[in-house]
C-alpha cells in the first residue's frame, strides 16, 4: 500500500471569513498573491455563520474577507503523511533522540552531539520550530527570535453550528468547529519567552472573553481541553530560510503562527537552499542578515510582541 | 496564572504585569560610535534561554514600576525577583 493510502487528512476547504472591524486594505494584497478572496459585507457574514453577533457591542462586525477554497486540514494527519514519505525514500527517522550540541571547526559544521550517540555531517539544516534559538544557542550564535507559547482550546462536542472557519485579528480570536463537534478556538500568544508546552489562564480568559461577545451561546459550553506550543517568534513577524554565518549549517525558522500552511513552499526552497548552498529567488527575502540591513518584512508589521499591537 | 513577587508591592496575580522581555540586553551607551553589527545585537537578536531566563517586568497595573524576574522559561518557577539596579 501507497504511504499516502495511510494518512486521512480530513482536508476540509470549507470557507475562511476574516472579520473587519475596521476597514484594511487586504482585499487585493490577498488576491494578488493567486489567493481569492472577497469583501463581503455583514448581511452575508451573517447568512454564512447565523451563530453569529454582528452589533459588537464593543467591536461590530463591518464586514469580513472571505475566501471560498480556505479552510482546515488535520495537522498530525499531514506531518505523518511527510514523515511517512520521507521514510519510503531511505530517510531516517530517530525519535526520542535530542541534539545536545553542535559541533564545529574551522568556522565549518561537522556534526551533532545527541543523546543517542554523535553524528558527523557537512550540511545540517536546523528546522525545529519553538527550539531554534535554543539549537542556535548551541551552535554558539543568537537569533532574532523568540520563544512564545500559543494556546488553543476545544470545547465539549456539540451538534453542527458552523461550517466557517471565523478569523477576528482585531480582538485575537478565531474559531471553527471539527467533525466531531467540538468548538475549536485560539488566540493571542501567552506574552513571555517560554518553553512550557502548556499556557496561562490570563490568554483563555480573553479568547473566551471575546468569544462569547462574538458568539453568546458560547457561555452555555465547556471547555474540554486546551494545549498550549511553542512558537519562535521572529521580530518582523515573517520566516527565517537561510544560510548562517557557519559554512554548511542552514536555518528554517522563525514562524510564528504560519508554519503549517507554508509548509510545502518551506520545504522546497529550504532543500534548494542546501542543495545548492544558495537561496532560491523566492526565500531570497527570507534572509538572516535582513534585521541588519533593515529590509525587513512588512507583511503583518508584528514581531515578538505582538499584543502591543 | 503566575504569581509575581513586586519587589516595591508584594506577590501578586499575573494579570497585574506587562512583560518587557530579556533583561540581559544592555543598549548601548548614547555618545560612543558603535557599529551596525552593535546596534543589531541590541534591537534584534537574543537568546531566548530555556531554562533560568533574567526577564523585565513591568507593574502596569500597580505601582507602574519596571523590575527584574528570574525565571526559568521551561517551568515557569520564579527564583528571584529584584529591584532593576540591582543584579543577581
Amino acid at each position: 500500500m501507497n504511504s499516502s493510502d495511510l494518512v486521512n487528512l480530513m482536508l476540509s476547504p470549507q470557507w475562511v471569513a476574516k472579520l473587519l472591524h475596521h476597514f484594511i486594505s487586504g482585499v487585493r494584497h490577498v488576491n494578488l498573491q493567486g489567493v481569492k478572496t472577497e469583501y463581503i459585507g455583514p448581511q452575508k457574514v451573517k447568512e454564512l455563520c447565523p451563530i453569529i453577533e454582528l452589533s459588537g457591542p464593543r467591536f461590530p462586525v463591518l464586514g469580513a474577507l472571505w475566501q471560498p477554497r480556505g479552510g482546515t486540514a488535520r495537522h498530525d494527519a499531514v506531518a505523518w503523511g511527510y514523515a511517512r514519505a520521507c521514510s519510503d525514500m531511505g530517510m531516517d527517522i530517530i525519535q526520542q533522540c535530542e541534539v545536545t550540541s553542535v559541533t564545529q571547526a574551522n568556522g565549518k559544521v561537522t556534526g551533532l552531539q545527541t543523546t543517542k550517540g554523535s553524528l558527523k555531517c557537512k550540511k545540517l539544516g536546523i528546522v525545529v520550530a519553538g527550539n531554534s534559538g535554543h539549537l542556535a544557542d548551541m551552535a554558539g550564535f543568537r537569533l532574532p527570535l523568540e520563544s512564545v507559547s500559543l494556546q488553543a482550546l476545544v470545547s465539549e462536542p456539540i451538534k453542527p453550528c458552523m461550517d466557517v472557519v471565523v478569523m477576528a485579528n482585531t480582538v485575537h480570536g478565531y474559531m471553527s468547529q471539527s467533525d466531531k463537534g467540538e468548538m475549536v478556538m485560539g488566540g493571542d500568544l501567552d506574552g513571555y519567552n517560554s518553553y512550557a508546552q502548556r499556557g496561562n489562564l490570563p490568554t483563555l480568559q480573553h479568547v473566551l472573553t471575546e468569544g462569547i461577545a462574538m458568539f453568546p451561546f458560547l457561555s452555555k459550553l465547556k471547555m474540554l481541553r486546551t494545549w498550549g506550543g511553542i512558537m519562535d517568534m521572529s521580530m518582523d513577524g515573517s520566516p527565517i530560510i537561510d544560510k548562517t554565518h557557519i559554512e554548511g549549517l542552514y536555518l528554517n525558522c522563525g514562524w510564528c503562527y504560519g508554519g503549517f500552511k507554508a509548509t510545502p513552499a518551506s520545504g522546497w526552497t529550504f532543500a534548494h537552499t542546501i542543495a545548492q548552498d544558495r537561496v532560491h529567488e523566492l526565500n531570497a527575502g527570507y534572509s538572516l542578515n535582513r534585521f541588519h540591513t533593515g529590509h525587513l518584512i512588512d507583511e503583518k508589521g508584528l514581531g515578538t510582541k505582538t499584543w502591543i499591537s | 496564572m503566575l504569581h509575581i513577587k513586586c519587589p516595591y508591592c508584594g506577590m501578586r496575580s499575573q494579570n497585574e504585569f506587562a512583560y518587557g522581555g530579556d533583561a540581559s540586553v544592555k543598549r548601548p551607551e548614547i555618545n560612543k560610535e558603535i557599529s551596525d553589527l552593535e546596534w543589531d545585537s541590541f534591537v534584534y537578536l537574543r537568546k531566548s534561554l530555556r531554562g533560568k531566563h533574567l526577564e523585565l517586568w513591568h507593574h502596569i497595573s500597580g505601582c507602574r514600576q519596571w523590575f527584574k524576574v528570574q525565571r526559568d522559561t521551561a517551568t515557569h518557577e520564579i527564583f528571584k525577583t529584584l529591584k532593576p539596579n540591582e543584579d543577581i
